[in-house]
């Protein structure tokens, strides 16, 4: 049973983009924000005809290519009501701040894609707005770091509220990373691009990770989250990566069975 | 400078592959980038006066024309001379022709990147008067015949014992290194004498008052001053978007421009020059040339998603915050201008046909848009930039990208237009993969994720995807 019904939302219902990685490779994080949004008395819908925003294309240059997938999802998800929530701070960078861009050409969209932003948020974001940083109480007994990907903390503007939430896990020991707030090196399409550049970043971000003693790394994109935890696997690390949203569920679950320490 | 773009991914690779280069290279985090984040916190009013910085900018550039001709005739009133220059060859010939003209044997230089735009001190060597740097990271990077790693610090990546090998031959004395104050006060021996004996110098501009018709130079040696005031003859040389309406405006911009370069509140010097001495009095040069050069910065001010690039102040901000230059280093941006605001003005100005890798080399973290005193939205800027070589649209000469990367994309599209398509790709990416993975990892992958696994393992797409899942899941209660 949900904790917590009351929200400031004016609804029961919301809906979710897990953006086209979580969706395929990574549906684990879908399911663990729907867990958690359910978790906080939310009713959460999928539009099934689901598939990208855009980014990767329009981040490597190819508009034209993006441009008809953007405006897909731009259809898809005006057409259900209610709060948007996205388990990403790169894809909803994506549509708040980068649409205007790709779609300067048709002023149209850019207002739809505005009004569509009303209600659009990324799901750290969501919960800290709506429900405070504080809103979800579980337990486990690991030692945590957390990273600040990117386009979540520069684009979204969410810095502290994940420590804040991490924070709030009963038995949970945060251990605090040197420059949490310097890239991975992932980059997208960078990454397979240059792969020299992005790891010799990559490689920096590891040796500061290890250095925490932490047994597992949070963060908050499901692109960064592969390219750490690819890096740890390839230096033979234990050290595992996990979305937030993955660590607030397993929490939940934990509080709920009884099990980790307090 | 002759641009030596294309060869950025070479140059990175090396540079990355240098462990004492990175050494150095971690200073400008630990120095330049955590000094900036201090003076920060420390100035209350941080927020509004970068804010203040990009409206002066923003109205400056738009009405560039105006505040140009402000700044001229007052340099011509004060009894200077300006020299619009269209390129680096008509700025150097205008210098040349001065130095020929008025008998100059030794030319001292100050720190200005506009000058290595002209390649100006190797040039005027070559024309045959002695030109010598005097700042002490141009002076060392001459010695070395090197170019400028970094905006402000142009030596970053040498070492001590560099230093000192390349200031002295036998000045190394066995295992033990000079330290920084020893090297400086050798630097400081030789140059003293050429001080004396210069008979023209040329210097930056940092800013150029319109209202006044002052030039402004920020300097930490002092060989900023001395070189404005010893020779007869001054030669300040200047990009055409260095010009600030007014005083006050100054003001605002100092403060910013100095707390974002090395973290001080104000440099060691802050020199303002109007034109040479006046009749009355007794000591200062007897000449004062203004070269104003535009080399490219038209075709910035015309492209209205590039413009804002005119707004940069050189402070070096977003080098140091950008983890592609601290692993990079300078010389793999190829031109004058390093780091994210290189990777713009340079493909602009040189071309961007070999500078595709240079908007390609960046994560689009942001970092330097967030250190940026004037706010510039580089990563948009980058962004416009891949587009231009992607497809390029506005100029087809531009586009640079090869046909398997445009059929790759093309295949995305069609890919992403429809959930079955989607879905259907996927299952097919998920069937291929999965022979060469162990626990859903995979350690060698082929083209074009190949790249990916030269360093790390790469995850194994999932079997169902979160459609799937969520339709056959039970209800759990959690």
């Amino acid at each position: 049973m949900p904790e917590t019904s009351n929200n400031n939302l004016g609804t029961q219902s919301v809906t979710l983009f897990a953006t086209c990685m979580i969706d395929q490779m990574a549906p684990t994080v879908g399911e663990s924000t729907v867990e958690v949004l359910e978790h906080l008395g939310l009713q959460v819908k999928f539009v099934d005809q689901q598939t990208c925003c855009g980014q990767p294309a329009f981040n490597s240059g190819f508009r034209s290519e993006s441009l008809p997938v953007a405006q897909r999802f731009l259809e898809l998800f005006e057409a259900v009501d209610g709060p948007i929530i996205v388990p990403s701070g790169s894809c909803a960078a994506m549509v708040r701040n980068f649409y205007t861009d790709l779609f300067r050409d048709d002023q149209s969209l850019v207002e739809r894609a505005n009004t569509l932003n009303e209600r659009l948020y990324e799901f750290t974001e969501f919960i800290d707005r709506f429900f405070g940083s504080d809103a979800i109480a579980g337990s486990c007994d690991d030692r945590v770091t957390y990273h600040k990907c990117c386009h979540l903390l520069r684009e979204i503007g969410i810095d502290e509220q994940p420590l804040e939430m991490l924070s709030n896990i009963d038995g949970l020991e945060m251990t605090p990373m040197n420059r949490a707030d310097v890239c991975c090196g992932f980059g997208g399409a960078f990454s397979v691009k240059m792969p020299d550049i992005s790891s010799a970043i990559l490689e920096e971000k590891l040796d500061n990770i290890e250095a925490t003693k932490a047994n597992r790394v949070v963060a908050g994109d499901i692109g960064c989250i592969y390219q750490i935890e690819g890096g740890l696997r390839r230096r033979g690390s234990t050290i595992r990566v996990l979305h937030l949203a993955e660590i607030l569920s397993e929490s939940i679950r934990n509080r709920k069975t009884g099990k980790a320490t307090e | 400078m002759k641009p030596l773009t294309i060869n950025f991914r070479s140059k990175a690779a090396q540079t990355i592959g240098d462990e004492q280069v990175q050494n150095s290279l971690e200073h400008v985090y630990t120095g330049f980038y955590q000094g900036r984040i201090n003076a920060a916190s420390d100035t209350p009013n941080w927020e509004e006066l970068r804010t203040k910085g990009k409206a002066i900018k923003d109205h400056t550039i738009a009405h560039l024309d105006h505040y140009l001709d402000m700044f001229s005739e007052k340099v011509e009133q004060s009894g200077g001379t300006v020299f619009f220059a269209d390129n680096a060859e008509e700025a150097r010939q205008y210098i040349t022709e001065l130095a020929k003209d008025r008998d100059i044997e030794t030319v001292i230089k100050s720190k200005s990147m506009v000058s290595e735009e002209m390649s100006l001190a190797e040039n005027m060597n070559d024309s045959g008067f002695e030109t010598i740097e005097t700042d002490l990271g141009e002076y060392i990077i001459q010695l070395a015949g090197e170019t400028p790693y970094h905006l402000i610090a142009p030596a970053v990546h040498k070492s001590r014992k560099d230093v000192a090998e390349l200031l002295d031959e036998d000045f190394t004395d066995g295992d033990r290194v000079p330290d920084a104050t020893e090297l400086t006060m050798l630097a400081r021996e030789q140059l003293r004498d050429v001080f004396a004996r210069a008979d023209m110098s040329v210097t930056g501009v940092n800013f150029a008052v319109a209202e006044s018709g002052s030039i402004v130079l920020v300097t930490n040696e002092g060989n900023g001053r001395m070189s404005t005031s010893v020779p007869r003859i001054h030669v300040a040389v200047m990009g055409m978007e260095k010009i600030v309406p007014s005083i006050q405006d100054l003001s605002t911009m100092l403060r910013i421009l100095i707390r974002s370069a090395t973290g001080q509140r104000i440099s060691t010097y802050v020199t303002m020059v109007n034109g040479p001495k006046t009749p009355d009095e007794e000591e200062g040069p007897e000449e004062f040339h203004v070269v104003i050069m535009n080399n490219g910065r038209l075709k910035l001010l015309k492209d209205p998603l590039l413009r804002e690039s005119l707004n940069c102040i050189r402070c070096g901000a977003c080098l140091n915050a950008c983890p592609v230059y601290r692993k990079v280093g300078g010389h793999a941006y190829g031109w004058v201008y390093p780091g994210p605001i290189g990777a713009i003005v340079t493909p602009v100005i040189t071309g961007l046909k070999d500078a595709t890798n240079l908007p390609a080399a960046s994560s689009l973290c942001g970092a330097c848009h967030e250190a940026c005193p004037v706010k510039i939205n580089i990563p948009r800027m980058l962004l416009e930039l891949r587009h231009k070589t992607a497809e390029g649209l506005s100029d087809p000469d531009e586009r640079t990208s090869k046909f398997v990367e445009r059929a790759i994309w093309k295949t995305w599209r069609i890919g992403m237009m429809g959930r079955g398509r989607f879905d259907w790709g996927a299952r097919l990416a998920y069937l291929f993969m999965r022979p060469f993975s162990i626990n859903g990892w995979i350690k060698k992958a082929p083209p074009p994720i190949s790249g990916w696994t030269v360093s790390r393992d790469f995850p194994l797409i999932a079997g169902k995807s979160l459609k799937y899942r969520l339709k056959h899941r039970h209800k759990k209660e959690i």
